[in-house]
């Protein structure tokens, strides 16, 4: 039976797209982001981590896996628990990672069943896939939430770990066989907030036909605890969020250029 | 807000809580009369209100628009030696107790001393009420089994209708008088009773009309002495407006207002009854004259908005009455529930929602007080708009206003029988508890605990805190071979203790119907007119008697916990289990950490868990829903705590939830405080799984961090959980919004947070004004965080 590898289920999502959402974490993503704040994402193998219990002061551990295998059924046994709220606010299920597209077979069954419920489908992607996948899934998605951090391509390999060039290719083609996009980007202080960088992405975008909605996350450093717990290099540990100036600069740029704008989706 | 209002407020915020001995001192003096002894027990009522408006001081207040105090002045607060009697060290308690303490100077203390103690003394309904219960009704209320709320209140709960907006006190005398010409003699074995009880209502309503022209007298004394013109025209305008209602019916906005608040003072001076009394529908019983107003230039919107903010002020002024001896551990704060409906559907079933609503709304914003609480009805009719802009007052975490499910809410009055027209003029008063406002009596009997009943069975009917045997023998838990035997001990031993409360409750409401009627309430709630009986005996239309269930989310994770790990998965056997409770845990933390952490519970959205919530709910229903009370009127279910949750806590020892000796339970239909780990529409999905329509009231307390709700997006995300809610029958949500930074600071720094408002269970109080157990609780209570 089909499965699918899944990290985590999260109910009562407000800022992964319209309305109040489920979101879906797949696990595995082909980039490796400095600042990925779902560090435990990455990898498509489950890992075992172990985790601290606090109960009147005293601590007690337990081992416990990140990523268990699903069926579509038990996904959607659990979606389907939130219809009454996706119906009231114009919500639905959305797909994020890790990297959905990384395992396309299972996002295509999931989000077949998911059209059949009349369940309006978010997929949150880096694009980084390759086109034949793109087009197996996009018929069956809503609403792509898509990524762009650099539009340089060797700072993108650097800060990234892959090229952008397919990302770019995926979003033109998407666009322009008429999917809706809103384009998330990364605000991450020098590295993705530079003059270049956003005059890249802004030219990138005027570009493209129908690119009209982007939203801003800002970098923060929530993930820092899971760097440790997870034993994995935090190159941003020192790193600070932008200021709310600085994002509110920023949104107005955007929306200078024609862009309607939100700060954290 | 006007230098006016900014001044009253201040004046109302800063007054400090007083024993006023006035009425006790009046009540007793006419006691004593002859009079007194040689009239009928109504009319002996009726004239000792009567004395009692007659004699007592009139405060008008600088500046104020809106007159009329129970006390000599704010905040001064009287007593009610007839149901209950402070003894010289209750008032020393009250004097020095840290939390909402009471001033009683030596006065006051010789007062009691030499006249009220000893007079009363041996007379009091709190007395007469101990020695009527039978002994295993003080056995179970002793060990915590329940409490009862007549035994230092009158039964009151009551919500205004619409009817002294049409009616003045004279039309109303004249209802009276057609009643008693229509008595029977010949064939009405009570026309008697009937006749004492109409002349005690006759009595009451030229009291009041009496009253508010002692206020006008005083006015136009004042006016005379006024120098500032604007402010001496005003007062001859209010002494005119006194003169006017309650004799006649409110032509204006303002003698609408003023109206409502003689009547007010008056059902609060009359007795003490539970939530003193409710201005109910305010945006639809005070519509029409804002609107002629308005229409006819006589009233401006700034003129409405400064009247209705004197008018909340009044609220504020008039802390619940202290209760006497231990009943302190009960209820930890002293606020009276006068919860003001906005918005819901009108007697047509149409969208009630207007522009009065809206100005309210900012009412409640810009004032930020404790009393009048306030609530608004949601129906499927209302636009969102309205609901967007309470949230965007809940948002500031003052917590109110709550919100209510007026479609639920008629579903359930006409489940119990009233008119659909009945049901659309109700809503929800006190905590979350429905009712036909202005038409039914219904009546809070006492909280019930769920848990403690439990425990109990697990005992095999003995209570192990004290070691009394106080239960019945339902078997030893530790030979049951399934689940389902452990159910049927816990269903048995439950209706063993409903079938004592009901029967103590009947004893009990004949006393205040006997002893104490209310000729004046009854004169404002349909039909006691027209049936000629007092409200506390069956004179209204429709009589309810409420046992409030307590515990429902603890007990659901602890029979979910015995499912789980001593039936389904064998991880331990009852035994096992029963030392790690008679040890408080100690000893046996790790099997603890596996109860809090590795079992199903309530609040998940998971039927594992919360399929016993429904048991649970079922027994207790069936145990109660539909026995004939003495009113003609039948026993329901609501499932509210107030703060009974953490006295019912303190009575309990550790439980199979993980929970340690003497915590505090779960409080309404929440989940145990810290349980749910999946967010609010988890929350809503497992809280509706019980039908609501079934009871008359639930209590869902949702805290949230400010942050959720800062953008337009989030104030129509809660919008949207709102409405889920409401469609799955939910009846009730309120929003705790604040961090746990914030209370922590607060707790450490109560100086600093003197204004802060916290949602308690069903109210909102002062977080300062909490006691310290209350206040950790309400930080440990989920805080629903969003990345």
């Amino acid at each position: 039976m089909l499965q699918g590898k899944i990290f985590d289920i999260k109910r009562y999502a407000l800022h992964d797209g319209p309305g109040i959402r489920q979101t879906v974490f797949f696990k595995g993503c082909p980039l490796r982001c400095w600042w990925c704040h779902n560090p435990e994402s990455q990898s498509i193998k489950t890992e075992i981590i172990t985790r601290e219990m606090k109960l009147d002061g005293d601590s007690y551990y337990e081992d416990v896996p990140v990523g268990r295998l699903m069926t579509v059924d038990d996904v959607m046994a659990e979606v389907l628990k939130e219809t009454v709220f996706y119906d009231e606010s114009g919500g639905g299920v959305t797909f994020s990672g890790g990297e959905p597209l990384l395992q396309a077979e299972f996002l295509k069954a999931l989000a077949a069943e998911c059209r059949r419920d009349n369940i309006h489908t978010v997929l949150d992607t880096c694009g980084y896939a390759n086109p034949e996948t793109v087009d197996s899934v996009a018929d069956l998605i809503d609403l792509f939430l898509f990524d762009i951090k650099l539009i340089d391509e060797e700072r993108h390999r650097e800060y990234a770990g892959a090229s952008n060039r397919i990302i770019l290719q995926n979003l033109r083609r998407l666009a322009a066989n008429g999917h809706k996009i809103i384009i998330r980007f990364p605000v991450i202080p020098d590295i993705t907030d530079t003059d270049e960088n956003i005059a890249g992405l802004i030219g990138l975008l005027h570009s493209i036909p129908s690119m009209n909605e982007v939203d801003l996350l800002p970098y923060h450093s929530i993930a820092n605890h899971k760097y440790l717990q997870f034993e994995m290099e935090n190159k941003m540990k020192d790193a600070q969020p932008p200021s709310d100036e600085r994002m509110n600069m920023l949104k107005e740029h955007f929306e200078q250029n024609g862009f309607s704008v939100k700060i954290g989706g | 807000m006007s230098e006016r209002i900014q001044r009253l407020r201040e004046q109302s915020l800063n007054a400090i809580n007083r024993i006023s001995p006035e009425r006790a001192v009046l009540v007793t003096e006419f006691y004593k009369s002859d009079i007194a002894e040689s009239v009928s027990v109504p009319v002996k009522r009726a004239l000792a209100f009567q004395y009692i408006l007659a004699n007592k001081k009139i405060c008008i207040n600088d500046g104020e628009l809106i007159v009329g105090e129970r006390g000599p002045a704010p905040k001064a607060t009287p007593t009610y030696p007839e149901i209950c009697l402070h003894s010289l060290e209750d008032l020393d308690t009250l004097d020095s107790r840290p939390k909402v303490s009471f001033k009683v100077d030596d006065e006051t203390r010789r007062i009691y001393k030499d006249l009220v103690i000893p007079y009363w003394q041996g007379k009091t309904i709190r007395e007469k009420l101990f020695s009527s219960v039978d002994s295993q009704w003080v056995d179970a209320y002793e060990s915590g089994l329940f409490t009862e709320f007549l035994e230092q209140r009158a039964p009151g709960h009551t919500a205004n209708g619409g009817k002294i907006y049409r009616k003045g006190m004279l039309d109303l005398k004249e209802d009276i008088r057609h009643s008693i010409e229509a008595l029977d003699f010949f064939n009405d074995p009570h026309a008697y009773e009937k006749r004492e009880e109409l002349k005690a209502m006759d009595i009451v309503a030229d009291a009041i009309i009496m009253f508010a022209g002692r206020h006008a007298d005083a006015l136009d004394q004042l006016a005379k002495k006024e120098k500032d013109g604007v402010r001496k025209r005003e007062m001859e305008e209010m002494a005119a407006i006194c003169r006017h209602i309650p004799a006649h019916s409110p032509r204006t906005f303002h003698e609408a207002l003023q109206y409502y608040w003689f009547v007010h003072i008056g059902v609060i001076t009359e007795l003490n009854p539970w939530d003193s009394f409710n201005p109910g529908r305010l945006d639809q019983h005070l519509y029409p004259s804002y609107k002629n107003g308005l229409e006819s230039g006589t009233l401006t919107e700034e003129w409405a908005r400064e009247l209705l903010q004197a008018f909340w002020i009044k609220f504020n002024n008039h802390p619940a009455p202290p209760k006497v001896g231990v009943t302190a551990a009960e209820s930890g704060t002293y606020t009276d529930f006068a919860l003001i409906n906005l918005g819901g559907v009108k007697a047509d079933g149409s969208d009630a929602v207007n522009d009065l609503t809206f100005l309210i709304l900012d009412v409640i914003e810009e004032m930020r007080i404790l009393q009048p609480s306030s609530m608004i009805q949601v129906s499927k009719k209302n636009p969102d708009r309205f609901i967007k802009r309470a949230a965007k007052i809940i948002r500031t975490g003052f917590g109110q206003p709550s919100v209510f499910n007026t479609d639920e809410i008629v579903q359930e009055l006409v489940r119990q029988g009233k008119s659909l027209e009945d049901a659309r003029n109700g809503g929800a008063s006190g905590c979350v508890e429905s009712g036909a406002f202005g038409t039914e009596s219904y009546i809070l009997t006492g909280y019930f605990n769920l848990v403690k009943i439990f425990e109990i069975t697990l005992h095999n009917g003995v209570d192990p805190r004290t070691g009394k045997e106080i239960g019945i023998r339902t078997g030893d838990p530790t030979t049951f071979t399934t689940f389902d035997q452990l159910l049927q001990a816990f269903k048995k031993q439950e209706n063993y203790f409903a079938d004592i409360k009901v029967k103590g409750s009947n004893i009990i409401e004949r006393l205040h119907a006997d002893y104490l009627p209310v000729p004046f309430l009854s004169v404002l709630i349909d039909d006691c007119i027209t049936k000629g009986i007092d409200y506390n005996a069956g004179g209204a239309r429709y009589n309810t008697n409420y046992i409030q269930g307590v515990g429902l989310g603890s007990l659901t994770d602890i029979l979910t916990s015995i499912k789980y790990n001593v039936f389904d998965k064998k991880n331990f056997t009852m035994g096992e289990l029963m030392n790690a409770l008679d040890a408080n845990f100690q000893g046996y933390e790790k099997l603890r950490a596996d109860l809090v952490y590795h079992t199903p519970k309530y609040g998940n959205d998971d039927d594992y868990a919360d399929e016993q919530a429904v048991r649970i709910f079922d027994i207790f229903y069936d145990s109660v829903n539909g026995r004939p009370n003495t009113k003609g009127g039948v026993y329901r279910i609501n499932m509210l705590p107030t703060t009974s949750h953490v006295y019912f806590g303190s009575v309990t020892l550790a439980t199979p939830d993980g929970r340690k000796a003497h915590e505090p339970l779960s409080e309404g239909i929440s989940p145990v405080q810290g349980a749910d780990t999946k967010g609010p529409t988890a929350v809503v999905k497992s809280a509706s799984k019980i039908d609501h329509i079934k009871t008359g009231g639930t209590l869902l307390n949702q805290k949230f961090s400010p942050h959720l709700l800062d953008s337009d997006d989030g104030i129509s995300n809660l919008t949207s959980l709102i409405r889920s809610y409401f469609r799955l029958d939910g009846h009730h949500i309120q929003f705790n919004v604040v961090t746990a930074e914030t209370l922590r600071d607060a707790q450490k720094h109560p100086e600093k947070y003197r204004d802060l408002i916290v949602r308690v269970a069903g109210y909102s109080d002062y977080f300062s004004d909490l006691g310290k157990e209350l206040q950790d609780e309400i930080i440990r209570r989920t805080e629903q965080q969003s990345f």
